[in-house]
Order: structure tokens, then C-alpha cells, then sequence
């Protein structure tokens, strides 16, 4: 059992990592009403600019800001597709996310880089040092949560939430929803990508594979923190607090998983059943409820 | 003494499906002047073009042909979102006009800042919110005690009372209502349209409503028009208006429109 609780804190902090990619995720997903699949490329992405950098001398905290920029081109080009193009988003995020792949393989020239925090001074998250990448990690979501928090509820913010919301009623309110989009696709990846260079830093590596199914991964953290907060409140700081939550819990599920040494290959497809499930639900939920009550109330066109 | 011209469309064409079996022009070469302070209510049967005629004004797709011309600027060519800057609208679907999951107070500061330049400034200052809960108060819907409900939970007709007060915010040159009340039970549509009168008459705007009903369209306004089409067939005003009764209309329709009166007389009444 000491073992179990012993891999905790590891669990908390690749947890709070992930959740930063999940916050991600909620921006597109839940604020601009897009799933963004861009995201599977730009986890690797960011670690791969953040390890290059680091390994070449650079600052960390340098290389985690060129990693954030390198996340917000990505989200930039899959709007390019989605908005100038015409392209679905869904096969607007596959696209950019294939370019990512071979672009991930030049940036690292190879499929990873290893980045240990022996070798390079200066690397704040380090699974050497659990209890002080937890301190880093949650003064990273706590900053992140607030601004967010700040940034959402600006004219801006306003703007890509209503965005996201009703496009129709956001351009009769003379907002420019192209815009709104990019700017939203821009900070999603820009911060998956953050998020991807403190998961190389974490591990020591970066690796081409890192980020498949992140999407996935993301929403149920999103989902499974919905769940948590629904009943405390309904404070935008707290579903962004909930999102870090459903993170944790799903990698303290994982460590569940491993410590009982069931197959962890088959997470992956639990993570997909959960998503469905909780994605389901509200639409069973609907077609069950018009059933049983009148149908012709709908005001159609 | 004639008011200054507000709106001046001149020969719009539009075509759906251009260049298939399906080709539908929905608007024929339609020309239509607008005075300052004009209230004009425009009817006419399934497919005439009213709608259209309305999208071609705000600006959801180009025209194939003609000008849009607002207050002596010609808007043809803008898009949507910088032609709402001078354009009030209210939807036939009341989920349309707001965004659900955003508070009734949030949906008014981005009224309230419509055709202004998007900044990092707090999306609601505080100060606002007084103004917000009188003008909600007027309505007498009791919106005015919950300011940060999310709209999602209105009904249709709060809603649409909502959205007209959205449209109205910032002095539109023009008000454009598509069928704002067709969704709504008719006590509330009554009510709905009572809120629109007022809006309209305290602000001096000048709009183009869309209505199914008869009644409606010779109620309200000082112009009325009929569309068959795509164009416009019948235009009346003042005091021919005032005197017009469904009858009236039903006939003036079937000498403009031919043969179709059978069909669409289901349809107008």
C-alpha cells in the first residue's frame, strides 16, 4: 500500500500537467463550441521547441514562451483551414495535427529528445523532485486559472464566448467571429503547447508520440471536473479549477489502474467509452425527454 | 414635409442554387426607399422574399445585383458584422438574438458596445449595470432582478422582449424584425409587439417588420407592403394605410398577384 500512496504525488502532478493541456481543450471545446483535434500535434510540439531550446543552451523559462508561440502558429493555421478555407473543424484539426507530425520530427530531428534535469540547469519541473514541481505546478494553475478568469471576462473575452455561443446573434452585435476564433484556436494550442513543454521537462524527454490522444485524455479531464464542480457553483474560475481537478482524477485513476496491475493499454479505450458515455448522455437525455412530451411545440423556421 | 431618405435598395437580385434545377430567385430586381422614421410592415406568402429582403440588408450573404444604400452610405459590399454597427434585428427564432449561456447583464454589455473596437477593458463595468436594470424594468417582464441569469433560462417571449431592447441599444439606423413574434404564444406576441411599438415610437427609429398577421401588418406602422415574387406589389401608406382592413388586402392581392391568390390566401390569413 506505501507504495501506492507513494506514487501520488506523481499521479497529482502529471495530473495538474495534463490539466493545463485540458484547460486547453475546454477553451475550444466548451467556450468556442469547436473540438479541436489540433491539439494531439501541438502537445508534442511545444515539448519538442521547449526541449531543442533547452538543450541548446537556452533559458527554460525562454523556451516555454517560444513553445506557447509555436502552439499559437498551429492553432493559427487550423483556422486558416476552418475559417479562410471552409474546411470542418474537425478535419481542419487532422490536418494541421498531420503537418505537426512530420514539423515535430524536423524541430526534434528525430522521434525525441531526451532533456534530462541532470544535464540542464535551470529546469523547473523534474520528476526528480516531486514536491517541488508540485509547488511550481500549482502556482502554474493558479496563474493560469486567473488569468483566464481576467481574460474571459474582458470585451475580448466576451466577444469569443458569444462567439462560440451564437454566432449569428455575435456578427448582428458587430462582432467579428473570424476573429474570435482565431484568437481562441490561437490561445488553446498556444497553451497545450505550454503545457506539452512542462510535460518534456517533467519527464525528461520529448517524444513523438506524446500527445496522441490528448484530445481525448482532455475532454474526459473536462468532463470528469463538469461533474466535480456542478454542485459547488457555477464561477468561471471554478469550472477552470475543476478542469485541473478532473485531470488529477483521471491520473490517479491511472496509477489505480497500473498499481493494480490491470492492462493499461486498455485505457485508452476506457478514456474513449467514459467520453462517449458523458457526451451521450445529455443527447439520450433530449431524444428520450421530446418523446414524452408534445413534439410540435419546436418554433422552426 | 418628406424625411430624409434612410434606406435606399435599388434593382437587388437574389438567386439561390444559381446554375442548378434548383435555381429560386428570391429577390427580382427589388427597389425600396425608407424614410427617417419609417415603420413599415411587410408581408406576403412563403418564398416572396421578405426574409431575403432582410438578409440582403444585414448582410448574411452579397447580393447578385442592385445597391444597398443606408443614411447615404453604400453598404453592399460590407460585411455582416460592420453593417450590424448601424442595423438593430430580432429573429423569427427567439434562441437567435442572445447567446443562451452568457447572463442577461453580459448580453446587454455586448450590445451596448456594438460597432465598438474590442478591447482587454472589463467586458461589464459595474457603473452599467443601473442603466441596464431600468431599461429591463420598462419592460415589466421582471428581468430587472436578475441581471446575471444566463438567458438560456428565458422564455421565448423574455427573450425576444430581450433581444428588441438589444437592438434598439445603440440608436440603429434601421431595426429589421423577421417574424419576432410568429414563435410566440399570442398573448405574448401581443405583448412582444406592444414592447416593439414603444421602443420604436419613444426612439423615433425607423424599422421594417415582417409579420404573417394581416391584423398585425395594418395595426402597426405608417407604411405597409406586400411582396410577391421577390419585388414589392403593393405599397401603402399614411392615412390609406389607417383604413385598410384584411378583406382590402386580401383583394389588392389577388388583382396584383393573379391567379396564385387560392394558394397564398391560407398562408397571409
Amino acid at each position: 500500500m506505501g507504495n501506492f500512496l507513494g506514487s501520488m504525488p506523481g499521479a497529482v502532478a502529471q495530473g495538474l500537467i495534463w490539466g493545463i493541456m485540458a484547460v486547453g481543450v475546454y477553451i475550444t471545446f466548451r467556450i468556442l463550441d469547436i473540438a479541436d483535434l489540433t491539439v494531439d500535434g501541438s502537445v508534442c510540439t511545444g515539448a519538442a521547441v521547449c526541449a531543442v531550446l533547452v538543450i541548446n543552451g537556452v533559458n527554460v523559462w525562454v523556451a516555454m514562451l517560444a513553445a506557447l508561440a509555436a502552439g499559437i502558429v498551429a492553432g493559427c493555421v487550423t483556422w486558416f483551414f476552418h475559417v479562410v478555407l471552409g474546411i470542418p473543424a474537425i478535419l481542419a484539426g487532422i490536418l494541421t495535427q498531420l503537418m505537426l507530425w512530420s514539423a515535430n520530427l524536423k524541430i526534434m530531428g528525430g522521434a525525441n529528445v531526451a532533456v534530462s534535469a541532470r544535464q540542464f540547469e535551470g529546469i523547473v519541473f523534474t520528476q526528480m523532485d516531486v514536491g517541488g514541481s508540485l509547488i511550481w505546478l500549482a502556482v502554474t494553475a493558479a496563474v493560469i486559472i486567473g488569468a483566464l478568469y481576467l481574460f474571459f471576462g474582458t470585451e475580448i473575452g466576451c466577444a469569443i464566448r458569444a462567439t462560440g455561443c451564437n454566432g449569428v446573434m455575435s456578427r448582428a452585435q458587430g462582432i467579428n467571429t473570424n476573429v474570435m476564433k482565431l484568437l481562441g484556436l490561437a490561445l488553446s494550442n498556444g497553451i497545450v503547447a505550454l503545457a506539452g513543454a512542462v510535460l518534456c521537462q517533467y519527464q525528461g524527454f520529448s517524444d513523438i508520440n506524446m500527445g496522441k490522444g490528448a484530445i481525448v485524455t482532455g475532454l474526459a479531464s473536462v468532463i470528469i471536473g463538469e461533474a466535480v464542480v456542478r454542485k459547488i457553483g457555477k464561477n468561471f474560475a471554478l469550472k477552470l479549477a475543476g478542469v485541473f481537478a478532473g485531470s488529477v482524477i483521471y491520473w490517479i485513476v491511472y496509477q489505480t489502474v497500473v498499481f493494480l496491475k490491470l492492462d493499461t493499454d486498455l485505457l485508452k479505450m476506457l478514456s474513449a467509452l467514459l467520453v462517449a458515455l458523458f457526451l451521450g448522455v445529455p443527447y439520450l437525455k433530449k431524444q428520450l425527454g421530446m418523446k414524452s412530451s408534445r413534439g410540435g411545440a419546436a418554433n422552426g423556421k | 414635409m418628406e424625411n430624409k431618405v434612410m434606406l435606399q435598395l435599388t434593382g437587388i437580385v437574389k438567386k439561390f442554387n444559381a446554375g442548378t434545377v434548383n435555381e429560386k430567385v428570391a429577390l427580382n430586381g427589388l427597389d425600396l426607399t425608407l424614410h427617417e422614421g419609417d415603420f413599415v410592415t411587410v408581408i406576403g406568402g412563403n418564398g416572396a422574399g421578405k426574409s431575403t429582403m432582410l438578409n440582403a440588408i444585414s448582410g448574411a450573404w452579397r447580393v447578385d445585383g442592385g445597391t444597398v444604400v443606408l443614411d447615404g452610405q453604400d453598404i453592399t459590399s460590407l460585411p455582416e458584422y460592420k453593417r450590424s454597427i448601424f442595423l438593430g434585428r430580432v429573429f423569427q427564432d427567439p434562441m437567435m438574438g442572445t447567446a443562451a449561456d452568457m447572463q442577461i447583464e453580459e448580453n446587454l454589455a455586448l450590445a451596448s458596445r456594438r460597432g465598438k473596437r474590442k478591447t482587454l477593458a472589463s467586458g461589464i463595468r459595474k457603473a452599467e449595470r443601473a442603466g441596464y436594470r431600468e431599461m429591463l424594468s420598462e419592460l415589466g417582464l421582471g428581468l430587472e432582478d436578475r441581471l446575471s441569469v444566463k438567458v438560456g433560462t428565458l422564455s421565448g417571449g423574455q427573450r425576444q422582449a430581450l433581444t428588441l431592447l438589444m437592438a434598439a441599444m445603440r440608436e440603429p439606423k434601421l431595426l429589421l424584425l423577421d417574424e419576432h413574434t410568429a414563435a410566440l404564444d399570442p398573448k405574448t406576441a401581443a405583448k412582444v409587439l406592444e414592447i416593439t411599438d414603444r421602443i420604436i415610437n419613444e426612439r423615433k427609429l425607423t424599422a421594417l417588420m415582417i409579420t404573417h398577421n394581416m391584423k398585425d401588418a395594418i395595426a402597426h406602422g405608417n407604411r405597409l407592403i406586400m411582396m410577391h415574387e421577390g419585388r414589392i406589389i403593393i405599397d401603402v401608406c399614411g392615412e390609406e394605410k389607417q383604413k385598410l382592413t384584411v378583406e382590402d388586402l386580401l383583394g389588392m392581392f389577388s388583382k396584383a398577384a393573379g391567379g396564385e391568390f387560392s394558394n397564398d390566401r391560407a398562408i397571409l390569413s
